[in-house]
C-alpha cells in the first residue's frame, strides 16, 4: 500500500519535475542521439543519482516504460525507480535504455566529469584522465571547481593537463592561454598528448603552431625510445615462446637425433589438458580457478609425456637410424593426434581462461606490460633453468648424456639404453606439453595449435646448435628481438621472411648452429 | 519330417524374399534419389569453419526429404573431405560430379578454394553454392553466390563507422591476413575512403600471415596510429584462428571499443565461442545474419540446429544462413524446371525468392548473387551479437567493384548478357 502511494506520488510529481529542463526523458528513447544528448544533460544536472544511473546504462541494466518515459534500474530482479532509488513493482513492458559505443563513450566522458569529485584521488585521477581523452569542453567548469580543491600533487597535475587540453580545443580561448597551454601536455609526453598538441596543426597563431610543433618534436624524442625498449621487451616475449615450443625438441632431436614431426601436437596435448582441467575445477571446485595452470602444468607433462613414450615404444625405436623414415612416420602420428583430437573435441577453438593475475597489463616507466607475456617469460626460463638440472644433476640425466654421447659404450655399462631413449624422449614430449600450459593462454587451443609451432621449433633448435640446451636459449632469445625489432619497419610478413632468408644464410656459413658441439661423437 | 520340410521351405522362401527386397531396395534407390555434393574440409586448417556447414547442410537435407524430398525423390548427400588443400577441392569436385553424378554442389569456403574448384564446375558443367562473404570481381555461369559481396557487408560497415552513431572515424586501420580476400577487400575500401575525402596519411594498411599469434608489435601500432588526436577504427580482415590471439592482446593492452572500435568482417559468433568476451565487448562485426535477431523463422532455425546437434549450446552464424537460403532457392528452381538438370537448373536459378531468416526475402539476381540486408553487431559479454544498425532494405550484391578502376565499367548478367563481365565501355564480353 505504502508502496503504492509512493508510486502515486510520483506520478504526480513527475510531471512537476518535467517543467524544467530534464535530461531524464531523452534515455526514453530507440535512437542513440537522443540518448547521447541524455549522458550529457545527465553530466552537467550534478545529480548524485547520475552515476548509478549512468553506470546502470553502460551494464545494459536501465529500462524505460514506454508510456510515461519514467526509468528504471534493474539491479538482479529487483527494480528501482531510478530518479528516487525507491523500489519499485515489477513491470513486464519495460523496455532497455540501449547503449552503443557512441554512447559508451559519451558515458565515459559524463563519468570523467562526475568523479572528478569523487573523495577517492585514484578515481580522481582516472576521471581526469578521460576528461583529458575526451577533451569535452562541457567538463571545464567541473575542472576549475576541481582543480581549485585538490590538494593530492599527482591528481593536480592530472587535472592541470586536462584542462589545458580542454582550453586548447574550446574555441574562443586566448593565443597567451593557448600558449600556457602547451607545456603541461608536453610534460605529459604519451600518445594521447601528442594527438591533443596535433589538434594544433591548424591553429591562426605562429606561435602557437611553432610551440606545438616543438612539443610534438619532444614528445615523438621520448616515444621512439620507450618503442625501443618496448619492442626489445615484445621480442623477448615472442623469443621465451619460441624458446618454450622449442626446448622440448632440443631434447628429442638436439639429443637424440630423432626428427619428430609431432612435437607440436604434444605442445598441442598439453594445451588441451589444461582445457580439461579447467573445465574439471569450474565445474567441481571453481575457488581453485587461481591455481588451474599450476595444477595442469603436472597433469600436461604426464600426458604429453606418456604419448611421447607411446610414440617411443611402438614407432620410433624401429626406426633410429633412419631419418627418413622416422620423418615421414611421425609426420603421420601428428596427422593421426590431430584427428584424433579433432573427433573428440571438435573442431572449434576451446576456451582456456587466464586466471586474474595474468589478465591486463601494467605501466613500467611508460612501457606498458602485459602480466600474461610477462609470466610467460618468467615460466619458461624456470623450465629452461629445471631441464638444464635435470640433464645435469641428476643420475637420470647423466644416463641420458652417457647414452647420446656413445650408446655401446653406455650399454656396456650396463645401462638400459631402450629404456633410456623411451624416457628420454618421454621427457621432451612432456616439456612440450607443458610449453602447451602456456601458450594455451596466447594462442587458439584447436586442433592445429601445433602445426603452427613446429616450424619455428626446428629452426630455433637447428639455428641454436643441435645437442646444445644454452644454444636454443641463445636463438631464440635473438630470433625473437631480431624478428619483433624488424616487424615496425618491414611489416609482420616480410619479417618472418627476412628471419627464414637470415637463418638459411646462417646454416650455410655454420652449418652447426650457434654452439656447435665438438668432438668425435658428433664427427661420426 | 513334415514340420521340418515345412520350416526348410519358409526358410527358403523367406531369405529369398528378403533378397528380393534387398535387391528391389537398391534399384529403387539408385532410380529414385537425387544427389546433393557437400565439398566442406572437415579436417586440417578450415575444419573449424567448415565442419559446421557440412553439419548444417545434413540437416537441411534430411529436413527436405521429411516434407517429401524433391519431384517426389528423395535426396542423397554425398560428404567428401578436401582437407583444407586446395588442389585437393578441384579432385573432390571432380570425383563429386563424374563419378557420384550430383545434381548440385553446396561448398567451399576460402576464395582460393572457389578458385580452384571453378574450371572443374566449367568443364563438366555443374552448378556450385558458394555461401561465404568474398572478395567479389568474379560471377561465373555454375557459380551461385550466397554470401555476401564487399557491397554487401565491406561498405556499409565503413558508412557506419562514419555515422554518428559509429563513432565518426577519421583515422583508418585496415589490418588483414595476407591473402586474396582482405587484400582485395582493402584496395575497395581504401579506393572508397578515399572517394569520402579521408587522406591516405590517415589510412594504415596492415598485413600479417596466416595463423600470426604474436600480436604484441601490431597491437602497439594500432595504438600509437589512434592516437593522433583524431577518432580511429579498425577495419579487420584477420581470418580464422588469428582473431583469438588479436582481441586476446587488445584486451591486455587495454584498448577498449570506446578508445579505438574493432570492425571485423571475418568473425562471428563460432570464433567468439573460444575466447572470453568480456574484454570485447562493443567491438563490431558486420554480417547479413545474426543468431541474436528475433524472427520467428530464426528462432525456429536454431531451435532445429540446436536439436540436430544434440547440443543446446550450439551457435549459428552468416555461413550457415547462406547454406539455407541458397539450398531452399536450389530447391525451388529445381521444382521450377522440373529437373535436376544442371543446365535448366541454372536458367530457373535467377528470379528465384526465398525468404531469409531475418525478416526479409533474398532473391537471386541475374550476376548470381543475392540480396541481402546488412547489420552491424556489437560484441556482447555473452559471446553474442547485439544488432546496432541495419541497412534500410535489402541491398543487391554486386559483382564488380564500383570503387576499383579495373572492374567498374564491368557487368555481369548471365540472363539477357549471358556473360559474367561484360564491358558497358567496349560493348563487349571479355572483361576491361
Amino acid at each position: 500500500m505504502t508502496r503504492f502511494l509512493a508510486l502515486l506520488l510520483l506520478l504526480i510529481a513527475a510531471p512537476a519535475c518535467a517543467q524544467a529542463p530534464s535530461p531524464y526523458e531523452k534515455f526514453a528513447s530507440d535512437n542513440y542521439s537522443d540518448i547521447d544528448a541524455g549522458v550529457a544533460g545527465l553530466a552537467a544536472s550534478g545529480d548524485p543519482r547520475a552515476g548509478d544511473i549512468l553506470a546502470a546504462l553502460s551494464d545494459g541494466r536501465l529500462f524505460y516504460r514506454p508510456a510515461d518515459k519514467t526509468l528504471f534500474i534493474k539491479q538482479g530482479p529487483a527494480l528501482s525507480d531510478a530518479r528516487t532509488g525507491a523500489p519499485a513493482p515489477a513491470d513486464d513492458g519495460l523496455k532497455l535504455v540501449r547503449a552503443n559505443t557512441r554512447i559508451r563513450r559519451a558515458i565515459e566522458a559524463a563519468q570523467g566529469q562526475l568523479n572528478l569529485a569523487s573523495p577517492n584521488a585514484g578515481r580522481r585521477r582516472e576521471a581526469a584522465d578521460a576528461v583529458f581523452k575526451a577533451r569535452d569542453v562541457a567538463a571545464l567548469p567541473a575542472l576549475d571547481a576541481a582543480l581549485a580543491r585538490e590538494t593530492d600533487a599527482s591528481v593536480k597535475r592530472t587535472l592541470t593537463e586536462a584542462r589545458a587540453a580542454v582550453l586548447l580545443v574550446k574555441p574562443g580561448t586566448s593565443e597567451g592561454d593557448r600558449l600556457s597551454a602547451i607545456p603541461p601536455i608536453q610534460a605529459r609526453g604519451d600518445g594521447d598528448a601528442m594527438g591533443a598538441l596535433r589538434g594544433l596543426s591548424a591553429d591562426p597563431s605562429e606561435a602557437v603552431r611553432a610551440a606545438a610543433a616543438k612539443g610534438i618534436a619532444a614528445i615523438e624524442t621520448k616515444l621512439a625510445l620507450l618503442n625501443a625498449a618496448q619492442n626489445v621487451w615484445y621480442g623477448v616475449s615472442l623469443g621465451s615462446v619460441l624458446l618454450l615450443a622449442a626446448i622440448g625438441l632440443a631434447i628429442t632431436f638436439g639429443v637424440m637425433g630423432v626428427i619428430n614431426m609431432a612435437h607440436g601436437e604434444m605442445v598441442m596435448l598439453g594445451a588441451y589438458t589444461t582445457f580439461l582441467v579447467q573445465e574439471l575445477i569450474r565445474a567441481k571446485a571453481p575457488g581453485l580457478f587461481g591455481w588451474s595452470l599450476a595444477i595442469s602444468i603436472p597433469c600436461a607433462f604426464v600426458v604429453a609425456g606418456a604419448v611421447g613414450v607411446l610414440i617411443e615404444r611402438f614407432i620410433i625405436r624401429f626406426l633410429y637410424g633412419r631419418p627418413l623414415e622416422t620423418l615421414l612416420a611421425t609426420f603421420g602420428v601428428s596427422l593421426a593426434l590431430q584427428q584424433t583430437v579433432r573427433s573428440i573435441f571438435g573442431p572449434t577453438n576451446r576456451e582456456v581462461g587466464a586466471p586474474a593475475f595474468m589478465s591486463g597489463a601494467f605501466d613500467l616507466f611508460g612501457l606498458s606490460v602485459t602480466l600474461g607475456r610477462m609470466w610467460i617469460v618468467a615460466f619458461s626460463i624456470a623450465v629452461f633453468f629445471g631441464l638444464m638440472f635435470v640433464l645435469r644433476k641428476t643420475s637420470f640425466g647423466l644416463k641420458t648424456r652417457a647414452v647420446t654421447q656413445n650408446r655401446r659404450m653406455a650399454a656396456a655399462m650396463g645401462i638400459r639404453t631402450p629404456y633410456v631413449d623411451a624416457m628420454t624422449f618421454g621427457l621432451g614430449s612432456g616439456i612440450a606439453g607443458i610449453a602447451g600450459v602456456a601458450l594455451s593462454q596466447i594462442d587458439n587451443v584447436s586442433p592445429n595449435l601445433g602445426q603452427s609451432y613446429i616450424i619455428d621449433s626446428f629452426l630455433v633448435v637447428v639455428f641454436g646448435g643441435v645437442g646444445s640446451l644454452w644454444g636454443t636459449l641463445v636463438a631464440a632469445l635473438t630470433l625473437g628481438v631480431a624478428n619483433k625489432l624488424a616487424e615496425p619497419y618491414f611489416g609482420a610478413v616480410l619479417a618472418k621472411i627476412g628471419m627464414l632468408v637470415f637463418i638459411i644464410l646462417f646454416i650455410q656459413k655454420r652449418p652447426r648452429g650457434l654452439f656447435a658441439l665438438k668432438g668425435r661423437a658428433v664427427e661420426s | 519330417m513334415k514340420n521340418a520340410l515345412w520350416r526348410g521351405c519358409s526358410a527358403a522362401v523367406l531369405a529369398g524374399g528378403m533378397a528380393l527386397s534387398v535387391l528391389g531396395a537398391g534399384a529403387v534407390r539408385a532410380e529414385e534419389t537425387i544427389k546433393v555434393g557437400i565439398l566442406h574440409s572437415l579436417s586440417g586448417t578450415m575444419a573449424i569453419s567448415e565442419t559446421t556447414l557440412k553439419d548444417v547442410m545434413l540437416m537441411l537435407i534430411a529436413e527436405q526429404n521429411a516434407k517429401g524430398g524433391v519431384l517426389g525423390k528423395k535426396l542423397e548427400p554425398v560428404v567428401v573431405d578436401p582437407a583444407s588443400n586446395w588442389p585437393l577441392f578441384a579432385e573432390k569436385a571432380r570425383e563429386l560430379i563424374s563419378k557420384d553424378k550430383v545434381a548440385a554442389v553446396f561448398g567451399c569456403w576460402t576464395s582460393v578454394s572457389r578458385k580452384s574448384v571453378l574450371p572443374v564446375f566449367k568443364e563438366l558443367d555443374n552448378v556450385l553454392f558458394y555461401p561465404v562473404q568474398y572478395e567479389g570481381e568474379e560471377s561465373e555461369r555454375n557459380v551461385f553466390y550466397t554470401g555476401a559481396a564487399p557491397n554487401q557487408q565491406a561498405i556499409p560497415a565503413v558508412d557506419y563507422l562514419m555515422s554518428k552513431d559509429g563513432g565518426e572515424a577519421k583515422r583508418w586501420v585496415l589490418e588483414g591476413t595476407d591473402y586474396v580476400y582482405p587484400r582485395t577487400t582493402n584496395k575497395i575500401l581504401e579506393a572508397y575512403l578515399k572517394s569520402k575525402g579521408v587522406a591516405s596519411e590517415d589510412i594504415m594498411i596492415n598485413y600479417t600471415p596466416f595463423g600470426f599469434s604474436d600480436w604484441q608489435t601490431e597491437v602497439s601500432k594500432i595504438k600509437a596510429f589512434g592516437s593522433a588526436g583524431k577518432k580511429t577504427a579498425v577495419v579487420s580482415t584477420i581470418n580464422g584462428d588469428a582473431n583469438v590471439p588479436f582481441y586476446k592482446e587488445l584486451g591486455n593492452q587495454g584498448i577498449k571499443a570506446t578508445d579505438i572500435p574493432v570492425m571485423a568482417f571475418s568473425v562471428g559468433e563460432e570464433e567468439l565461442a573460444g575466447i572470453d568476451a568480456k574484454p570485447l565487448v562493443g567491438h563490431q562485426a558486420a554480417w547479413n545474419y545474426f543468431e541474436s535477431i528475433k524472427t520467428p523463422e530464426n528462432e525456429a532455425f536454431i531451435k532445429q540446429w540446436q536439436a540436430y546437434r544434440k547440443n543446446p549450446k550450439a551457435v549459428t552464424n552468416d555461413p550457415m544462413e547462406a547454406h539455407y537460403i541458397g539450398f531452399n532457392m536450389w530447391v525451388k528452381a529445381v521444382e521450377k524446371a522440373g529437373s535436376t538438370d544442371p543446365e535448366k537448373v541454372i536458367a530457373a536459378l535467377p528470379g528465384i525468392e526465398q525468404k531469409n531468416l531475418t525478416g526479409g526475402t533474398a532473391k537471386m539476381l541475374p550476376n548470381h548473387h543475392i540480396t541481402k540486408p546488412v547489420f552491424i553487431g556489437e560484441i556482447e559479454a555473452s559471446g553474442q551479437f547485439d544488432v546496432v544498425n541495419k541497412t534500410e532494405g535489402l541491398i543487391p550484391g554486386e559483382a564488380w567493384s564500383k570503387q576499383l578502376e579495373g572492374s567498374k565499367d564491368l557487368e555481369a548478367d548471365w540472363v539477357t548478357l549471358k556473360c559474367g563481365n561484360y564491358n558497358t565501355k567496349t560493348k563487349k564480353c571479355g572483361g576491361a
